[in-house]
């Protein structure tokens, strides 16, 4: 209790005599240290690295010497390590806390995953070392597309997409080649207006328009005006499902068919494929195409903003045309096919469009995923989907009285608040997400989806116990009270308690500082 | 289950919460005929000793580049990275956070993506540069696409000598968008004019330095030409340690700078995760794809950092943005980070330097085998050699000997009847017994 009433006197903001508020000679709070920037410590003559000397030799680089100083500070191994150990002690993170970002699924990262992606067989392995010596990153690959062709349903994958996004232009380039093949020159993509950003951005990547469909109260699709848009001209949907607002799609079967009715296909954003992996199978629903986001359902790090990892899974009638390269069984073991003379000499039918990024895939988050497979196995996997389902709908029924539920009935993973509970307050979305961070937080994701006035949603995932979402929602309880008797202090100045207080993103817009500069600002560079 | 906390009696208190009897009751608006009555035909959950043993066995059917003497390069390469690095990285604070979008609870991702960002600027000699994407070769195609949004046109030009791998991403993102691309022929010997290729459609002109054959041009002629027909010049780089040695292209007039920034921090990791470097002219920065960190202060004046001019991206701007991108590489952009501060600026040139110097003596070895001739008059750390064999089988040999003599053109460029060329890398982990078993080895095959 006394950590929380700390927190109130803070939350307040008024009291000049709050220990919070003392100054100190050097700037650091306790161990919240203030670092500058690496720039503003070097000196010269200190070295990080100690290298052997080089040999004499006549320079090959055609007088392009490189001229004068680059302008990087030069500091040793101890200053270097402490700098970034403070830095990053400025960083919430899912091994610290709670942190229920909806649809970006922050569960626990073992870390046996990170051990086995060290291992030399797999870090240190060139992506063009003869084929003969690289069967076992291969295997890999082979291991990891059987795992997710037997979890999705569909049975063909392309594994090189860097990341969700990367995955939908895979999966759209497929679609659109698979149409001209056809020589059926489709122009329009339906997307529902609940979705991801990168699905509109990515339609318009592989040259389509973009068609919004509207959803329906209940937070789902609305098939009727589906139906009406769907023409010829109709190259697929992009939907989400479990959708962003944690709903499962209840009429997904009925708009399969309406789309495929038209001869277009279904591609499905699988962010939220966690909520029913080892349940449902996307195959089973109708879904021609989908991509995966190993960094969210299998857990890899999402570190700060990546890596990702995003293969896609295809329909048979697809899988031609993914992109190279891919790993086929040969005579002499594994083989990559990742040219297009690869291709036509492997006599596979395939007619790939192109290729989406170097090399082969994001090897080091297939290790990683392989080894939360393993772990976790069909049983576990199984579990996973439904303890997610289990947390969120713990989350909603406990808080469904003092926070407004977007939509009746139980949700999948996620569960989406919209602002009504905060109505007349003077408190918003953001003030009320901020407060969070105070209570040692991260928040939810908040104003997205759209279609939902000062959305919350919220997903706990597998990871956490009863114990922790109890803290977690008793201290939303208590926060939605706070709102409601008036006590608007503590979320208008929100947060007091972090390494910063609000920052101020329309001067950062208005006049980007993007680097550092020695001297003047970087505005001045024009 | 190891990572699952739930007791069945957890379990059953939350149902009985929730107000239904089992989870199924919570799956109620999957059509029934979806949902899998079984398990799904896969092993079930293993110990963590077990998953051990099995992965350590797969990673024991590779040969690891550390294991044998190594030349492989060709927009990969393999470099020592100083044990903090890997340490720093594993912070949970780095690790396990998510992008940067609570900025009062992100300042530590927030502020090494600003350290980043001015690193990535002084390399490559441009004004700004973002906070990363995929990898060079998808950089390579945003910088395209930027291109196109620039100059409102729609033609490129890519150099011969453009990393095979990156021109074919380029041609597939443009694909799909009447992207009209005038693709030079292989350049092995370093001598092609792409000048008379530039027209007043043009968008941009791409070329690369070190090339894919490791030549060095001097761009400054070829920026003019670009400049002249109101083009841009986008310069990929494959090695970003080539610009501890080489001028950057900043230096030479380009106006987009790309690279594969794996070099720096990132191991191998059989081609991923890498990291792309994107690095542009200020002008030209509300274009630009990708997440950008930028300098505020916070309501009590305190110095800080946020994600900025987000009205590019796809999350506010949906159909409108730049890009579709979304997650990029994060960590290893810290990795990044992390060692070129360890390195600083003598540490970064000598690295470069003896990477350079390695090469030369690499080259000097094999210019004395007979048959074998070198191409490049100048290079980097990776040389183009002829020889008198098909190079995709002198490579398959000398890897049965317990040698990794470089990357056959032909694996990349199949076509191209290059089968008699060989890409050869050096780095600082080269040693000299290295090259000397590289020179015996191919004398002996090629005898």
């Amino acid at each position: 209790m006394s950590a929380r009433s700390q927190a109130h006197s803070a939350g307040r903001g008024v009291d000049n005599d709050a220990p919070e508020t003392m100054t100190t000679h050097s700037g650091h709070r306790g161990l919240q240290m203030e670092e500058p920037l690496i720039f503003e410590m070097g000196s010269t003559g200190r070295t990080g690295v100690d290298l052997p000397p080089v040999p004499e030799v006549a320079s090959k680089l055609g007088g392009l010497a490189r001229q004068g100083e680059i302008g990087l500070p030069a500091l040793s191994e101890p200053q270097v390590v402490r700098h970034y150990v403070r830095v990053s002690q400025k960083n919430y993170a899912i091994d610290a806390g709670l942190y229920p970002l909806g649809s970006c699924t922050m569960k626990h990262n073992p870390r046996l995953n990170e051990k086995v992606a060290r291992l030399p067989g797999f870090s240190d392995v060139h992506p063009l070392q003869p084929q003969s010596t690289v069967q076992g990153a291969l295997e890999v690959i082979d291991t990891v597309a059987h795992w997710l062709i037997t979890l999705t349903g569909l049975p063909g994958v392309a594994m090189s997409p860097a990341a969700g996004a990367h995955g939908e232009l895979t999966g759209m380039m497929a679609i659109r080649a698979a149409h001209e093949a056809r020589g059926d020159a489709r122009k329009r993509i339906l997307v529902p207006d609940s979705a991801h950003g990168t699905n509109p951005a990515t339609a318009v990547l592989c040259g389509y328009q973009v068609d919004p469909v509207p959803s329906l109260a209940n937070g789902r699709i609305d098939l009727e005006a589906l139906k009406a848009k769907l023409d010829d001209d109709v190259a697929a949907i992009m939907l989400t499902n479990p959708n962003t607002c944690g709903l499962f799609e209840d009429q997904i079967i009925e708009v399969a068919e309406a789309i495929h009715a038209v001869g277009a296909y279904f591609y499905c954003d699988g962010a939220n494929f966690n909520a029913i992996v080892g349940k449902v199978r996307p195959g089973d629903l109708g879904i021609d195409v989908m991509h995966l986001n190993l960094h969210k359902t299998f857990s890899t790090p999402h570190g700060g903003g990546g890596p990702g990892s995003g293969p896609v899974v295809m329909s048979a009638e697809l899988t031609p045309f993914a992109p190279l390269p891919y790993v086929v069984k040969g005579a002499d073991g594994l083989r990559l096919v990742e040219t297009e003379a690869d291709q036509a000499a492997a006599g596979d039918g395939g007619q790939a469009y192109g290729r989406m990024r170097s090399f082969h895939g994001q090897m080091g988050m297939f290790v990683r995923a392989l080894a939360f497979m393993m772990s976790h196995g069909a049983d576990g996997l199984r579990l996973v989907a439904e303890d997610s389902v289990l947390n969120a709908n713990y989350v909603l029924a406990r808080l469904k009285d003092v926070m407004t539920p977007a939509y009746r009935g139980p949700c999948m993973h996620e569960v989406l608040f919209d602002d009504s509970f905060l109505k007349d307050t003077g408190v918003t979305t953001l003030d009320f997400s901020k407060a969070m961070i105070d209570e040692g937080f991260h928040p939810m994701t908040v104003y997205f989806p759209l279609i939902v006035h000062g959305a919350m949603l919220t997903e706990p995932t597998e990871s956490e116990s009863k114990e922790s979402m109890d803290v977690f929602i008793d201290t939303l309880r208590g926060l939605a009270a706070d709102a409601k008797a008036g006590d608007t202090a503590r979320f208008i100045g929100a947060p007091y308690l972090a390494p910063r207080r609000r920052l101020d993103e329309t001067q950062a817009a208005r006049k980007p500082r993007l680097r550092w500069t020695p001297e003047a600002p970087a505005e001045a560079a024009e | 289950m190891r990572y699952l906390p739930h007791t069945a009696e957890d379990r059953r208190a939350m149902l009985q919460v929730i107000g239904v009897d089992a989870v199924d009751d919570l799956f109620v608006d999957v059509p029934r005929v979806a949902v899998l009555d079984d398990l799904v035909d896969l092993p079930n959950h293993r110990g963590e000793l077990a998953v051990d043993r099995a992965l350590t066995a797969i990673a024991a059917k590779n040969t690891p580049a550390g294991s044998v003497p190594f030349f492989v390069g060709a927009g990969a390469y393999r470099h020592h990275v100083p044990a903090a690095v890997d340490h720093l990285i594993q912070r949970s604070e780095f690790l396990t956070a998510y992008t940067p979008y609570q900025p009062e609870i992100s300042q530590g991702t927030l502020q090494v993506l600003f350290e980043f960002q001015t690193q990535v600027a002084l390399l490559t000699g441009m004004e700004v540069a973002n906070a990363s994407m995929y990898d060079g070769a998808t950089a390579c195609a945003e910088a395209v696409l930027m291109a196109n949004r620039v100059t409102r046109r729609r033609r490129t030009v890519l150099s011969g000598g453009l990393h095979p791998q990156y021109r074919s991403v380029v041609e597939t993102q443009s694909k799909f968008l009447d992207g009209e691309i005038v693709a030079g022929a292989p350049d092995p010997q370093g001598d092609e004019n792409l000048a008379d290729l530039i027209d007043d459609d043009t968008a941009c002109v791409v070329a690369q330095n070190p090339t894919f054959f490791g030549h060095l041009h001097d761009l400054r002629d070829l920026a003019a030409a670009c400049h002249a027909k109101g083009a841009l010049l986008v310069v990929a780089v494959a090695e970003t340690v080539s610009l501890g040695a080489v001028t950057p292209p900043g230096a030479m007039g380009a106006d987009i700078v790309v690279a594969e920034g794996q070099s720096l921090g990132n191991a191998l990791n059989f081609g991923g995760p890498y990291l792309g470097l994107f690095a542009a002219r200020e002008k030209f920065v509300r274009q630009m794809p990708g997440r950008l960190c930028g300098e505020t202060v916070d309501i009590e004046g305190r110095r800080g950092y946020v994600l900025t001019l987000s009205t590019r991206e796809q999350h506010i701007r949906r159909e409108k943005a730049t890009s579709n991108i979304c997650t990029n590489s994060g960590l290893c952009s810290l990795a990044f980070t992390i060692h070129l501060s360890l390195l600083g600026e003598d540490g970064f040139k000598h690295l470069a330097e003896l990477n350079h110097a390695g090469a030369c003596e690499t080259a000097e070895t094999l210019a004395g085998i007979p048959g074998v001739e070198v191409l490049n008059g100048t290079f980097f750390n990776e040389f183009t050699v002829r020889l008198p064999k098909p190079a995709a089988e002198v490579v398959d040999t000398l890897a049965t000997q317990g040698v990794l003599a470089g990357v056959p053109v032909s694996r990349l460029l199949p076509d191209a009847g290059l089968d008699d060329l060989l890409l050869v890398a050096t780095t600082e982990t080269t040693e000299a017994d290295d090259i000397t078993a590289l020179g015996r080895a191919l004398e002996g095959v090629l005898s």
